[in-house]
């Protein structure tokens, strides 16, 4: 990288620069981690003891894990977290892949326009969004029943599966389709012979943006959920309000473990579509 | 494809609401904490145990937004809700509560009818009282070395006692408090926060803690912002402060001057699923033997007559509650009443200003 | 041209197979093709227009919508219509105006006429409350009735309001919200000062937001440039590094940083062990608006850093070392050459960051404190606390014209087909 004519300055300046990168990938990325060994305090605070510092096995235990796994509170949030980004996810991903096939059709009229709609609940600050829902939905009597957030969730993950399904499609060659037609196949065994396994990284990764939104979101969930519908992000959100325990970290910790492994999915997913698209 | 998947999901989502509607349980809403737990000890588990319907315990952080869009929507999921005095009389006001007919309530221990055996004021159209509790503030008393707090003007004074405050986020109490310590009567208290002087005097003398303070939302955080340091005192909820010292030992202190106490009271939305259960657990819970051994867990004072020379010693830590009830002698000097009406029509303003005062 | 012409003249009109014209065919196909374009995208477009912006339509309604007092006080909007405002109304107001108590009481509506009217008018509530509990057995003649029981009801200012809230619909929400009012004579007018409150919360609102954009493009401009010129190896490693935040719940992060940034959190204690500030020094960097901006900034920073690296991604280094082989120094050759290719991303990234920085409200929540908040705190707080639901919605409806307005600026200037997740 650094040329082999550089000068003193030049060589200052390299390296000076990768330290400063280096301290903002720390601001990125030290807050993340900084909460996986105070979850293992063996006391109720949320500093390093002395003792974690010195590495005494007494001063880390198990038992804010232990903590979660005993109260009922936190696994029927878990569920509910599961179940209403399962749901959340299937209709966000499946209106959302039917709509960006339509999008990415040369034909379609208003496009700029119709996807800026569509778009929306991206943009749209959550609070307005969540306030609407909130009168609307009671009104319909949706509030404080799953199938209102789950709809909730659903429209506020749209948007995602949208932009990643028609990304996929812009490297898509129409010609597949003509070629499929040419040789006989109908319009629905093209569909899913030729042009789902092409746009199937774009629909899953859509999905997993689709799933972690609803995972993680709080906003709606403060307003439309009633007790019964908590979800571990309300619990949270709640924790650290009230009475902001290790149990917290704890959680945050298992979440960071999660994101771990969807990140590493996703991933896997971009090389694999960029391969089969001939984009690497 | 998309419309069949569609219908499957919502027929699932169908199936997976059915299931987890709890069939027909009791709700209970209360806030929270050592105050509901308190609640199920004294209330809830006798009454399962003598073969009252299932309960719901829920927990929220007061306020009439949730009962009001269940009540405007139609679908009521809450039968019973523990509410603040302004709380419980804006919400009948606005017919968002059921009125409770005071006739189910049985007559105390020692035979005096209900009517005359709840103090005067605890008995309102649609609810009926259970506790009296109280804002105080709080110290730990292991960061003071020498001389202690020992009065609302303490808590105001930096110079003698330098450190962070911690304060409700919210006009109420606050005002009356930074009056008090102003050196305002407490019976003169309400008259003058009904002028503009006297509003303005309130946050002239809030303003002199302004820079030092935390404030905080939710009961269960003044216990723990003095257990982290985070504050050297802080305005509480009395049985919040007692819980922290009776069954975790933190070293904390409550300086009993100028206290401003309230009630919560038993209110039931109107369409709630169990009309006739939650009215029946409103009398089993407010009488006499109830009222006196919810004393027991948490140091809420109770409402009748007859329950307060019932209580003991705390259940577990046996702590003898009766000196630390708000309502005991040595506590209770210098003590003023939240005035609900006065809160009634002034918070909207108040809080706007508060809200104002808070932002600058 | 002219060639084409003869050529269409000679042939005649073109004709598809089955005789009828080809441009009618082709016209045909088009439209289908639209059709079925469109009929794609239309379930989605139901879906999200029913579950998502016909809720926020309804809401914004209700910024405006004004019913309680034209509802159920029906007799005293009658007679108040031809009241011309001065001194107060004659005896058949006030006759209207213990009809409509004995009524508003009986029917249970008279705490929402009193709440409604308490927002305009402070200490009306019980004012009316408390008449309308008397109003059964009052007698002719009523004025004296009312002002017996209640010195305000002699009050002009009492009657004005009424007046002005017995149109069903009102501005006096949105004025609210930018901290004016109506005075007496019904000229729009400031708020009082010490009740002024939504501007200055507005505005902090776009300071805290281009805060966190300048403080985004600061940190991200360098990785961003790191991870573009870094070979594909280490780029994708890094890249990891950026995208895991993103991924990461925002509460969790919330929680990351109240446990460093509190005055006993990690970073506090580091410092004191090491001796650069002392016990009693301990820095307050959290529950105020620094708080705020470094967590909002942690949380968007891979916003500006994803659309910065796609258009670094496609300058080619060549460009670079021309200017370098033509004998600009390294600094020039960056700000005259490389920087201006990077403006699209610059732009992308600050629009992008800003749109979603001023809706923020968890992180604002959490870790504010006082300084902190911002407008969609208050939102949150008149939807759950002060159940001032009309404010809110004003609230909303101001923010939301802000951001559309942004978000129409994006998509005329980055194109919302360039937005890119990951």
């Amino acid at each position: 990288m650094l040329p082999i004519y550089a000068g003193p300055l030049e060589t200052t300046w390299y390296y000076t620069f990768r330290v400063i990168c280096g301290l903002i990938l720390l601001f990125l990325i030290a807050p993340i981690l900084v909460v996986i060994p105070l979850s293992f305090n063996a006391e109720p605070y949320f500093s390093f003891t002395p003792g974690m510092l010195s590495f005494d096995a007494d001063a880390f235990s198990m038992r804010w894990y232990e903590d979660i796994i005993n109260n009922k509170q936190w696994i029927h949030s878990a569920k509910n977290s599961v179940i209403i980004a399962f749901f959340a996810t299937i209709i966000a991903t499946t209106l959302g892949t039917v709509a960006a096939l339509g999008l990415s059709r040369p034909e379609m009229p208003y496009r700029g326009a119709i996807m800026g709609l569509l778009i929306s609940p991206m943009i749209v600050p959550l609070i307005i969004s969540a306030a609407g829902m909130y009168f609307f939905y009671s009104e319909v009597g949706l509030t404080q029943t799953y199938a209102g957030i789950i709809l909730a969730h659903a429209a506020l993950g749209t948007p995602f599966v949208v932009i990643t399904v028609t990304a996929t499609l812009t490297g898509f060659d129409q010609s597949l389709i003509r070629a499929a037609n040419n040789l006989g196949a109908n319009d629905t065994y093209t569909f899913f012979k030729v042009t789902m396994p092409l746009i199937m990284p774009g629909m899953i990764s859509g999905g997993l943006f689709a799933f972690i939104t609803s995972f993680d979101e709080v906003v709606a969930v403060l307003f439309l959920s009633g007790f019964e519908q908590r979800t571990i992000p309300r619990q949270m959100w709640a924790g650290i309000r009230e009475q902001i325990s290790p149990t917290i970290l704890a959680v945050a910790t298992i979440l960071v473990i999660i994101s771990v492994m969807l990140l590493a999915t996703i991933e896997l997913l971009r090389r694999r579509s960029d391969r089969l698209r001939g984009l690497v | 494809m998309s419309k069949s998947l569609l219908l499957s999901t919502v027929a699932a989502a169908g199936i997976l609401l059915a299931g987890a509607a709890s069939a027909g349980n009791l709700t209970v809403v209360s806030w929270g904490g050592g105050y509901t737990k308190s609640q199920v000890e004294a209330y809830h588990k006798p009454w399962l145990a003598m073969g009252g319907k299932a309960i719901n315990s829920e927990d929220y952080n007061g306020g009439l937004a949730e009962v009001k869009a269940q009540v405007e929507s139609g679908k009521v999921v809450w039968d019973l809700v523990d509410v603040e005095l302004s709380d419980a009389v804006r919400g009948c006001d606005e017919g968002l509560l059921l009125p409770i007919d005071k006739s189910i309530l049985p007559a105390g221990d020692d035979g005096t009818p209900a009517l005359k055996d709840f103090l005067p004021g605890t008995l309102t159209e649609c609810g009926v009282a259970s506790i009296v509790w109280t804002t105080i503030y709080a110290y730990d008393t292991t960061k003071f070395s020498g001389a202690k707090p020992t009065t609302m003007a303490d808590f105001y004074d930096l110079k003698k006692f330098p450190g962070k405050r911690g304060l409700r986020k919210g006009a109420k109490s606050n005002l009356e408090m930074a009056l008090m310590a102003d050196g305002v009567a407490p019976a003169d208290v309400y008259k003058m926060l009904g002028t503009n002087a006297g509003v303005e005097r309130a946050f002239a003398k809030l303003d002199t803690i302004k820079g030092s303070t935390v404030w905080w939302e939710a009961g269960a955080q003044p216990p723990q912002m003095l257990a982290d340091g985070e504050v050297l005192m802080t305005t509480a909820y009395n049985g919040r402060i007692f819980g922290a010292v009776a069954t975790e030992n933190k070293p904390f202190a409550i300086v009993w001057d100028a206290q401003v106490w309230d009630l919560d009271l038993w209110v039931i939305p109107k369409g709630a699923p169990n009309v006739a259960d939650a009215l029946k657990f409103v009398a089993f819970s407010t009488d006499t033997k109830r009222n006196a051994a919810q004393a027991s867990w948490i140091s809420y004072g109770p409402v009748r007559k007859s329950a307060a020379p019932l209580v003991g010693k705390h259940a577990t830590a046996g702590i003898d509650m009766k000196p630390h009830m708000p309502t005991a002698p040595g506590n209770f000097k210098n003590a003023l009443q939240n005035d609900f009406a006065f809160w009634a029509d002034h918070a909207d303003e108040l809080n706007e200003k508060f809200n104002s005062w808070l932002a600058k | 041209m002219s060639d084409q012409v003869t050529a269409a003249a000679y042939a005649g009109p073109v004709l598809a197979a089955d005789g009828t014209l080809l441009k009618d065919r082709l016209n045909k196909t088009m439209r289908r093709r639209k059709l079925i374009a469109a009929g794609l995208v239309l379930p989605l477009g139901a879906f999200v227009f029913i579950t998502f912006m016909f809720p926020i339509i309804l809401m914004l309604y209700r910024s405006v919508d004004n019913p309680v007092v034209h509802d159920n006080m029906p007799q005293t909007v009658a007679a108040l219509e031809y009241w011309d405002g001065q001194g107060i109304p004659g005896e058949e107001a006030f006759a209207a105006m213990v009809a409509d108590l004995v009524q508003a009481r009986k029917s249970k509506e008279i705490g929402r006429v009193a709440t409604r009217l308490n927002f305009e008018m402070s200490g009306v509530r019980s004012v009316l409350t408390g008449t309308a509990r008397k109003a059964k057995n009052m007698k002719a003649p009523f004025k004296d009735a009312l002002i017996a029981a209640n010195d305000l009801w002699g009050e002009r200012e009492l009657w004005v309001t009424i007046k002005r809230m017995a149109k069903p619909f009102t501005a006096s929400q949105y004025l609210a919200a930018v901290d004016m009012r109506f005075d007496i004579d019904n000229n729009m007018v400031m708020q009082d000062e010490d009740r002024q409150i939504y501007v200055t919360i507005f505005g902090r609102t776009l300071w805290i937001s281009l805060l966190v954009s300048v403080m985004c493009l600061l940190l991200g401009y360098p990785v961003a440039y790191l991870l573009a010129t870094l070979p594909l190896k280490y780029s994708n490693l890094l890249m990891i590094m950026v995208l895991l935040p993103f991924w990461t719940s925002l509460l969790v992060r919330t929680t990351s940083w109240i446990v460093l940034l509190q005055t006993n959190g990690v970073i506090n204690d580091l410092m004191v062990w090491t001796g650069i500030i002392s016990e009693e020094g301990r820095i307050q960097m959290i529950y105020n608006q620094m708080g705020t901006v470094i967590a909002m900034t942690h949380i968007l920073l891979p916003f500006m850093v994803l659309p910065l690296y796609s258009v670094m991604k496609t300058i080619p280094p060549s460009y670079m070392r021309a200017a370098l082989s033509l004998g600009a120094n390294p600094v020039t050759s960056f700000v005259r050459v490389y920087a201006p290719q990077t403006v699209p991303g610059i732009g992308a990234g600050s629009l992008l960051v800003f749109i979603l920085s001023i809706g923020y409200y968890i992180t604002p929540a959490l870790v504010g404190g006082r300084t902190g908040q911002m407008i969609s705190n208050f939102i949150a707080f008149h939807m759950q606390k002060s159940l001032n639901w009309g404010l809110a919605a004003a609230l909303g409806g101001i923010l939301l014209v802000g951001v559309l307005f942004l978000y129409w600026a994006y998509s005329k200037i980055v194109g919302v087909d360039n937005m890119k997740l990951g």
